[in-house]
């Protein structure tokens, strides 16, 4: 059986590589889709938590946390159609109105 | 047997995460992400996580990724960004950023010694279960469950009152 420390470490270096593309790309969908990333990195280590310690409620935490993922993608991506109506842009470095 | 699939998995999630974030274009991307959210219920699948692997690709790979790729289309962004092109500081110090993070929390990780206490496979296979998850969801767990209803119609409504077309037009 694989020990539980390579569940954890598979989604900390999943997690990590969600951050590297918030913090590199400048498309706000693919942000958007990195965010995907590093929630799902995180449901990981709770499913292993869950299951190693053989205890339910990390899988209810799990389920939880993709409702609230499909409402934040709904919205989100609502926001970008509506950015991109105002500034034909999608480039996050391009918007800049609440900036000073 | 398990390990081969485990390390299989893991390098496809890995190889499939690291394509979404460094390829050009945007459709690439969100199909790479598909593919990500396929090896992620794989390792659902080892961790004996039924129910959560179904949903996972019911929800994810079938519902988000779809919505994603009908806003790609619908915005039809067909510039490509360079990425690797002009490599500038800023990049660099991201990159410094999340080695750091990542450091930290392999750090952590491997702080990790053997503190949980031991299950037996039959138990860890009976708690990822549909009757387990059902059962707990739907007696302890009712009120935060019919919560999500409201959540979900409330996103779905505040959708659409965003991507509304002028809507400033008919305020007034």
């Amino acid at each position: 059986m694989i020990g539980l420390e390579w569940y954890l470490g598979v989604s900390a270096l999943l997690f990590v590589i969600g951050v590297l593309g918030v913090l590199t790309r400048k498309n706000a969908i693919v942000v958007f889709m990195c965010v995907e990333l590093m929630l799902s990195a995180v449901n990981i280590s709770l499913v292993a938590f869950s299951s190693y310690m053989g205890d339910v409620h990390g899988m209810i935490l799990v389920f939880f946390v993709l409702c609230v993922a499909a409402a934040e993608a709904c919205v989100g991506l609502a926001i970008i159609i509506a950015i991109y109506r105002n500034n034909i842009t999608a480039d996050i470095s391009k918007i800049n109105l609440l900036r000073w | 047997m398990e390990t081969f699939f485990f390390v299989f998995v893991a390098t496809f999630a890995v190889g499939t995460a690291l394509a979404m974030v460094l390829s050009k274009n945007t459709v690439n991307s969100a199909l790479f992400l598909v593919l990500h959210m396929l090896s992620i219920s794989g390792f659902y699948l080892t961790l004996n996580a039924q129910f959560l692997a179904v949903i996972q690709i019911l929800v994810y790979a079938g519902a988000i990724m779809v919505l994603f790729l009908f806003v790609i289309m619908v915005l039809n962004m067909d510039e490509n960004e360079e990425i690797m092109a002009r490599v500038n500081f800023k990049q660099i110090f991201a990159l410094v950023l999340t080695l750091v993070v990542l450091a930290q929390l392999l750090y952590i990780v491997g702080d990790y010694s053997g503190i949980l206490p031991d299950f037996s496979q039959q138990e860890m296979i009976a708690v990822g279960t549909v009757e387990a998850i059902g059962d707990e969801l739907f007696t302890t767990f009712l009120l935060p469950f019919e919560a999500t209803a409201i959540l979900l119609t409330a996103a779905v409504v505040g959708a659409m009152l965003l991507a509304q077309r002028n809507v400033n037009i008919e305020d007034e």
